[in-house]
């Protein structure tokens, strides 16, 4: 199926640089070519260093890449300005970080809410139906008008993944979403991550160090200093 | 609510102590900044009625003779020194045709023509030096309130009859009704009942004036028919002097304004006026380093939250947008409160500052003039108070929010 759907997200020849022109020029990604199916749900691993999160931040629109192509949906986004790739993230693309960053001064409906505020402009019953149906679907129904500090490590997580989805974006970008909670509380977050995915056809860019949840996913992408290969079936 | 109220709204919100503490600063310095301003304006309201209150807001006369230099002869230079002319009276030149045009002066609201000059007062064996002011009385009375200042008798001026200060009348042994005899310094004589005792205030006046009718002094004074002054009133005193200027070009008459007679005290408002100003001025300054301090901080603390925002779509100019709101809403609410405060302040200096009198000092009403000032100063105070943090916050790495939250 990874193979016949039409690719969300290609990469061609994508480098990065840190301090370019100066003397501690560093180049951290040397040359990825990589393509991610619509619907596809796939581990991103690699020891520690290895330019994981850079090229997530890159696929992520957040940081541009000093040499490459990226395209999403098919469309280059080195023609895009500023706007355009604020537009086309807030639209198309969802982020879980390894820290929920959660705003602290919303409850966790209203934070679910936000990325759809940022798009529409003003708060909607739609949007709100959607939050709550998110937070129900992660098991948080009772939890929607408390804040982040009131709820505990994997329920801030919980919060974290029904708002990446709350846009309904054809690409989630996870950053180690398990990485700092108890190995029961990560499958529970994993599942959830997959079902999504199953259910909304959403696709899935994990980074994790833990092998056996990278072993649950449709495919595993390995970076190894800056340089990708595909990892070996177990 | 838009997006970027939302979160402005919030971030204020939950900053509970920082935004209470900044809110209190603004509320004071607005208050304190419409406080000076009432306070200043209402003392020199007060001071300057008090001096117009036996005074014209402008005289009109007869233009002054042209002084002559004198003439060092042995040199043939002009001698620095010139010599004034002893002035005699002089009437103005077809008064009734000048008064018919001041009345319709804009901004003129009364006009009196008066016939005045020196002479003595008798009464038994007291004299005493007098200053003789032949008045219309209904007219007079809009520009020097005597009618008010009566001590005794009543406000009557008709033929034959005179008021006096009370200074005037302790000296001559005088009281209502009785007869007191006038020379002029034409050394015309005539006689007038006394119908009423006035007390303007300055010891000065009460002891000088004699008003009687404008007929009785223009025979005594030897001006028959004519005027020696006109008084007018104008409906913003501080503009006096503007109107009197255009009337000496206009007229080709001498016109002295109230400002330019009381010169000391017009220079001491100015120099009131000036300090206001300099404290207003960094009033503003405090409040709006108060106002950009707190939301930098803000900004340094939300550093994470704004890099999660940006990651999901908010541009860099929404995320201005949030802390220009939150420096509009500082300076907004605060100017709100603080007007509140300055009506309670004013009020209060109302109730304590008292004249020697016994009367309120300050009418205890500020002009919405100092109020809308004041509010439209501290909007935007807030608004560039943020400008800085505000670009701080666009600018942002969301990068570095995210890689180092
Ligand atoms: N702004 C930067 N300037 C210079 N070097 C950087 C910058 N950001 C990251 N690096 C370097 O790039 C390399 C890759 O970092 P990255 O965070 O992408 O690795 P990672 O695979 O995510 O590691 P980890 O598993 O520990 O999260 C690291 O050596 C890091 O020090
Ligand atoms: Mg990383």
């Amino acid at each position: 199926m990874a193979e016949t759907a039409p690719p969300i997200l290609r990469l061609e020849g994508v480098r990065k640089s840190y301090n370019v022109g100066t003397p501690i020029e560093v180049e951290i990604l040397h040359g990825i070519d990589l393509a991610l199916a619509a619907s596809e749900f796939a581990a991103l691993i690699g020891p520690s260093g290895s330019g994981k999160s850079t090229l997530l931040h890159i696929i992520g629109l957040l940081e541009r890449p000093t040499v490459g192509r990226i395209l999403i949906q098919g469309r280059d986004i080195g023609a895009l300005d500023e706007a355009g790739i604020t537009e086309l993230r807030g639209r198309t693309l969802g982020f879980i970080f390894q820290f929920h960053h959660l705003l602290p001064e919303f409850t966790a409906l209203e934070n679910v809410m936000m990325p759809t505020l940022i798009e529409v402009g003003r708060y909607d019953q739609t949007m709100r139906d959607r939050a709550r149906w998110l937070l129900a679907r992660v098991g948080l129904a009772d939890a929607v008008d408390k804040r982040p500090s009131a709820l505990s490590g994997g329920m801030q997580q919980r919060v974290a993944i029904a708002r990446a989805l709350a846009m309904k974006p054809p690409l989630v970008l996870a950053d180690e979403p398990t990485g700092n909670l108890d190995s029961h509380t990560a499958d529970e977050i994993f599942a959830l991550m997959r079902e999504f995915n199953r259910q909304e056809g959403a696709a899935f860019l994990i980074v994790t160090h833990d092998p056996r949840l990278a072993a649950r996913c449709d495919r595993r992408v390995e970076l190894i200093d800056g340089q990708l290969r595909r990892a070996q079936t177990p | 609510m838009r997006f970027e109220w939302v979160l402005a709204l919030r971030f204020l919100r939950e900053g509970r102590m920082q935004t209470a503490l900044i809110m209190a600063g603004t509320t004071v310095g607005v208050a304190v900044i419409i406080f000076i301003t009432a306070l200043v304006n209402g003392l020199q309201a007060s001071l300057a009625s008090r001096t117009l209150s036996t005074q014209a807001h402008i005289t009109v006369r007869a233009a002054d003779e042209a002084p002559s230099p004198v003439l060092d002869r042995g040199q043939g230079e002009v001698a620095a020194r010139v010599e004034p002319r002893v002035q005699r009276l002089r009437s103005i030149d077809q008064w009734e045709r000048v008064f018919r045009e001041l009345s319709d002066l804009p901004h003129v609201v009364h006009v009196s023509p008066l016939a005045a000059g020196s002479g003595f007062a008798y009464r038994g064996n007291a004299s005493k030096s007098v200053a003789l002011m032949g008045v219309e009385p209904e007219r007079y009375n809009r520009i020097v309130g005597v009618a008010d200042k009566l001590t005794a008798g009543s406000y009557r001026v008709g033929p034959g009859e005179a008021l006096i200060g009370v200074e005037l009348a302790r000296d001559l042994g005088a009281a209502v009704g009785d007869r007191i005899r006038v020379r002029s310094s034409e050394n015309r004589e005539d006689v007038f009942r006394v119908t009423g005792l006035f007390d303007l205030g300055v010891k000065d006046l009460n002891r000088r004036w004699v008003i009687v009718p404008l007929r009785s002094a223009q025979t005594m004074l030897d001006l028959p028919g004519g005027v020696t002054h006109i008084d007018l009133t104008v409906d913003d005193i501080f503009a006096a002097e503007t109107v009197a200027r255009r009337i000496a070009s206009q007229t080709g008459l001498t016109a002295e304004s109230w400002m330019a007679i009381n010169t000391q005290l017009l220079t001491a408002f100015n120099n009131q006026t000036m300090t206001t100003r300099t404290v207003r001025a960094f009033l503003v300054l405090i409040v709006a380093l108060g106002i950009a301090s707190v939301l930098v901080v803000s900004v340094v603390q939300k550093q994470r939250e704004i890099g999660i925002l940006r990651a999901m779509g908010a541009s860099p100019r929404r995320i201005m947008q949030v802390f220009l709101i939150q420096g509009g809403l500082v300076g907004g609410v605060g100017a709100a409160l603080g007007s509140g405060l300055a009506t309670l302040m004013v009020y209060g200096a109302a109730f304590v500052l008292r004249q020697d009198d016994g009367s309120p000092l300050l009418s205890g009403a500020i002009e919405l003039e100092v109020y809308l000032t004041a509010a439209a100063v501290a909007l935007v105070t807030g608004l560039l108070a943020a400008v800085a943090p505000a670009r701080r916050a666009a600018r942002m790495d969301p990068v570095e929010a995210i890689r180092y939250g």
